[in-house]
């Protein structure tokens, strides 16, 4: 059936989105031939589910890591990288772990805070290089630094309709606030406001009678401190995600993800699955959005920059404002003193430092799975796939050859993500578009390491502002295109339910 | 016919010798390949006694420690307090040998942040100077909280009561406290910290400084003097608790001795060169070396608050150097020796053993030229300023020597056949390295 649909599918989406073809280039096609059938073999989801496959131990491939399971599980480097590429890496963790602060200092390396920010090192907010969480209180009683609000405004004339139409910009941000709710300040600057959250229970029914409770929350912005916002303000509240094998979804080819899109549902599965298209900066054109939690940035270099500019208010060699996402009308902020040095290509962060953490971004690696051989869990492998859950979180992808990346670099990996979008239903709406991503969809979560949230973070909240307080909420939190996997959830037995997520507690 | 027979006898003959040269060789390579495996069990029992003897000074050094610490806080005075220090930089010997243990270890890996973990938020622990510190509490909301000055603290929008200040406290609850790693309670740097105080003087001349005072409960300066015996208290008697862990772990029946036994000696001497190289190249060279000299900040030292960042560099390497010659010298100069990874390098190939050792002393001078110059009055953080060229070198030496002698040891893993890692006892088959390539 997928042989079929395959051409048909790819030509409705080159039809729809064109721009991409001008993205393409030889080196999307590094995988020979003679090796396409080969990987259409390996990638093809499994109908065994009596035993384990063959290296489903090895989410991350040859790149998989096989230590003691701690707190420090997402913290460790491609298992497959030499001892020479460790040293880039672990300076990298010296950038991510580094504290910024305000300029001027005496340490030229490290100045140039804010003025205005939600988090003085990358570390504070990807605690331990995992998840972040929703605050356990609203401010002050909890200071909610790995979760913070994306602002925008709808497009409003004519050259902002078309800025959004040409994939220059993905928002048009606030015209006072820009593109994110800085809620801290350097001293003699105001922070921007305060996030507040309500959060309120609705009950949902299994079939066999089990409630279960999940949180609705409600977001609400204090303490504004630039004056009113524009009336037509968007908000979207935005957890940190986990940094794990990052490198590894930027080293899957475009072809193979463009692939699984099917924007139009021609196959009539009620399952889309839509690319983003977004500015690639570096190369001065239109790419497929890969990262967060919208699919927003094209890789991890711009992803990575734009956090730098707008999260600390570092300019980077990608985003050179000093002053981060403070707007014209925030003239104070963009008249401080800036940390710029002229040794570091009159930038705060230097070129140098940026490709060192890129470098430790791309290599955080995946841990390997437990219990896949387990009857409870393969039995919870088959209910994942048979309620369909596989359509958007893809088990398995081969990557590029990468000769440059040795260590994502044609492996066999299990991310269970497709990297598209979907239309995950109004309960999860944010209401916020972001390039193609409309206000209810949002980019499939790889789902690899997700068992391990708690032994890393000390908490079970997912979703892009962690809602959820567990696996089980998670599920229930889909809709739209998930609709009808959930409902097929909804009837399972308490044990089938236990089956799948002890299915998921492996990855 | 005789002829034949002739040839037929010589035939015979020559299949005689053949087969007894054969028999010869077969006999000649078995038992070099026992010999061979005989040598590599005993190269990863003598890297588990070297491990024990290291652990075991550097948990008698600690208990040294704590006596010491003991005598200052019941008698504070000027004196004490450099006995204590003198007694924390001697404790520093043992335990940076042992770090050569650490990334070929799963065991020592995992267990390494409760008693090592670098570089900390001093704030946390104990009044700090705002003026150089920063008094604003971002990110990490205990960025200045002071568990020695207050009885409650806020982690993770949760009210700790933090009154009574134990051992439990600061493994448990203080410890990385709401995920951030720079929440360091525990370990050798927070004794430091508590011995020395802030090193207040950037790139300039001298260590913290703090006074003896601080530890008085009748002429108490800075306040909380009796919390901040309580903590420096309970924090040293936590560090030896981990110490005699690790001891555990290394003894007969230990359980990183018996993974040692009972692994694959492929598996052993992979441990042996995977430590060597990942604490050369990405940990020593890498992040506390590299990183500090691209920045030129002090605070990125690795021993940063007793100046004693030289000793902690030195002693890594002289680590590696044991475990790669099979031989440690313990603090009471006993020597722990056997047949070292060296050894059979040299049997296999004697010219990579003499890179290899020609590569170590190149680094032990730069290394030595670094630690001399410390201790000449020049100390590590002032070698790094910015615009010091003749600092900066000594330092970049290091670094050099370190990368160049990993290109070494990436060598040995070549010529040692350890080049895929096997993981658990698996086959290739279970090796997607020999199926995606």
């Amino acid at each position: 059936m997928q042989q079929t649909v395959l051409p048909l599918k790819l030509l409705a989406y080159f039809l729809t989105l064109a721009p991409l073809f001008f993205c393409f280039n030889s080196s999307i096609f590094a995988n020979t031939e003679s090796e396409a059938a080969r990987i259409a073999s390996i990638i093809k989801p499994t109908s065994d589910f009596s035993k384990a496959e063959a290296f489903e131990r090895r989410p991350a491939g040859a790149a998989t890591v096989f230590k003691f399971l701690n707190e420090n599980s997402f913290s460790h480097s491609s298992a497959n990288m030499s001892f020479e590429r460790e040293l880039d890496f672990k300076v990298g963790n010296g950038f991510f772990r580094r504290f910024w602060v305000s300029a001027p200092a005496s340490t030229k390396s490290a100045d140039g805070l804010g003025p205005l920010f939600n988090a003085r090192s990358c570390q504070s907010c990807h605690l331990k290089d995992g998840r972040g969480h929703a605050p356990s209180g609203n401010w002050p009683k909890d200071d909610a630094v790995s979760m913070f609000l994306r602002l925008s405004i709808p497009p409003i004339n004519e050259e902002q309709r078309d800025l959004i139409a040409k994939h220059r910009l993905n928002v048009i941000p606030d015209p006072t606030y820009g593109e994110q709710l800085q809620d801290l300040a350097i001293q003699g600057h105001h922070a921007e406001g305060k996030m507040w959250i309500e959060y309120q229970e609705i009950e949902h029914f299994f079939e066999d009678g089990s409630i279960v409770s999940l949180r609705k929350p409600t977001y609400s912005i204090l303490n504004w401190k630039y004056g009113k916002p524009h009336p037509q303000l968007l908000i979207s509240p935005r957890v940190a995600p986990p940094m794990i094998g990052l490198g590894l979804l930027e080293a899957v080819s475009q072809k193979d993800i463009l692939a699984n899109a099917d924007p139009e549902d021609t196959n009539n599965d009620g399952i889309s699955g839509k690319a983003n298209l977004v500015w690639d900066t570096q190369k001065q054109k239109v790419a497929l959005g890969r990262f967060g939690w919208k699919a927003g940035e094209p890789n991890i270099r711009q992803q990575s920059s734009k956090a730098f500019n707008a999260d600390i208010g570092i300019s980077a060699p990608l985003v050179k404002t000093p002053w981060g996402d403070c707007t014209p009308t925030q003239q104070k902020c963009r008249n401080a003193p800036n940390g710029n040095t002229a040794s570091q290509n009159n930038l705060e962060i230097s070129p140098e430092a940026m490709d060192k953490l890129v470098f430790y971004a791309q290599n955080l690696a995946v841990p390997a799975r437990r219990d896949i051989s387990e009857s409870k869990v393969l039995a919870g492998k088959k209910l994942f796939y048979d309620t369909n859950c596989v359509s958007c979180h893809r088990p398995k992808f081969v990557t590029k050859r990468f000769p440059e990346q040795p260590e994502q670099s044609f492996q066999l990996i299990w991310p269970y993500t497709d990297l598209l979008l979907h239309d995950m239903g109004e309960g999860l709406a944010d209401n916020r578009p972001e390039g193609l991503a409309s206000g209810s969809e949002w980019r499939t979560a790889p789902l690899w390491g997700i068992g391990l949230t708690e032994t890393v973070n000390g908490h079970t909240q997912f979703l892009h502002d962690g809602r959820a307080r567990n696996l089980l909420e998670a599920i229930l939190w889909h809709g739209g295109e998930a609709e009808l996997s959930k409902q097929n959830f909804l009837k399972f037995n308490p044990k089938e339910r236990s089956e799948l997520l002890a299915f998921l507690r492996s990855l | 016919m005789l002829s034949q027979t002739k040839h037929n006898l010589q035939k015979n003959l020559f299949k005689l010798i053949l087969t007894g040269v054969t028999g010869c060789c077969l006999f000649l390579s078995v038992t070099l390949g026992t010999v061979i495996a005989a040598e590599k069990k005993a190269i990863l029992k003598t890297y588990a006694d070297i491990a024990e003897a290291t652990y075991e000074d550097a948990l008698i050094t600690a208990k040294v420690l704590r006596s010491a610490i003991q005598t200052l806080v019941s008698n504070p005075t000027d004196l004490n307090l450099q006995a204590a220090k003198s007694a924390w930089l001697a404790a520093r010997v043992p335990y940076q040998q042992t770090e050569a243990y650490r990334f070929g270890n799963a065991i020592v890996d995992a267990w390494e942040g409760k008693v090592n973990a670098w570089p900390l938020d001093e704030g946390l622990i104990d009044y700090v100077d705002s003026g150089y510190y920063g008094t604003d509490s971002d990110e990490n909301e205990l960025y200045a909280a002071n568990v020695i000055a207050n009885k409650n603290l806020t982690i993770n929008g949760k009210t700790v009561n933090v009154a009574k200040i134990t051992k439990k406290l600061l493994a448990e609850t203080l410890h990385e406290a709401g995920g951030v790693e720079a929440n360091v309670a525990t370990g050798y740097h927070a004794i430091e910290f508590l011995l020395w105080g802030q090193d207040l003087n950037g790139s300039g001349p001298g260590a913290g400084n703090r006074p003896v005072t601080d530890f008085s409960i009748s002429n108490c300066s800075n306040g909380n003097c009796d919390r901040r015996i309580d903590y420096l208290t309970a924090v040293t008697d936590l560090l030896i608790d981990d110490l005699e862990e690790m001891v555990a772990n290394w003894q007969a029946n230990g359980t990183a001795r018996k993974g040692l036994e009972n692994g694959s000696s492929k598996a052993g001497l992979t441990s042996i060169l995977t430590g060597l190289g990942s604490l050369s190249y990405g940990e020593l060279a890498g992040e506390r070396i590299q990183l500090g000299l691209m920045l030129h900040d002090p605070e990125e030292e690795h021993d940063c608050f007793s100046d004693n960042t030289h000793n902690s560099h030195y002693y890594d390497l002289i680590g590696m150097i044991n475990v790669y010659t099979g031989r440690y010298v313990r603090i009471d100069g006993r020597v722990v020796s056997g047949p070292g990874i060296s050894n059979l390098v040299k049997s296999i190939d004697p010219g990579l053993n003499k890179e290899m050792m020609d590569k170590f002393f190149a680094t032990l001078f730069a290394m030595t030229q670094m630690k001399k110059t410390a201790e000449a009055g020049k100390a590590y953080d002032q070698m790094l300023a910015e615009g010091d060229q003749s600092g900066n070198k000594l330092i970049q030496d290091v670094v050099d020597g370190l990368k160049d002698q990993t290109r070494t040891i990436e060598k040995l893993v070549a010529v040692l056949k350890l080049n895929s890692i096997p993981f658990e006892g698996s086959d290739s088959l279970d090796s997607p390295e020999n199926i995606f390539q």
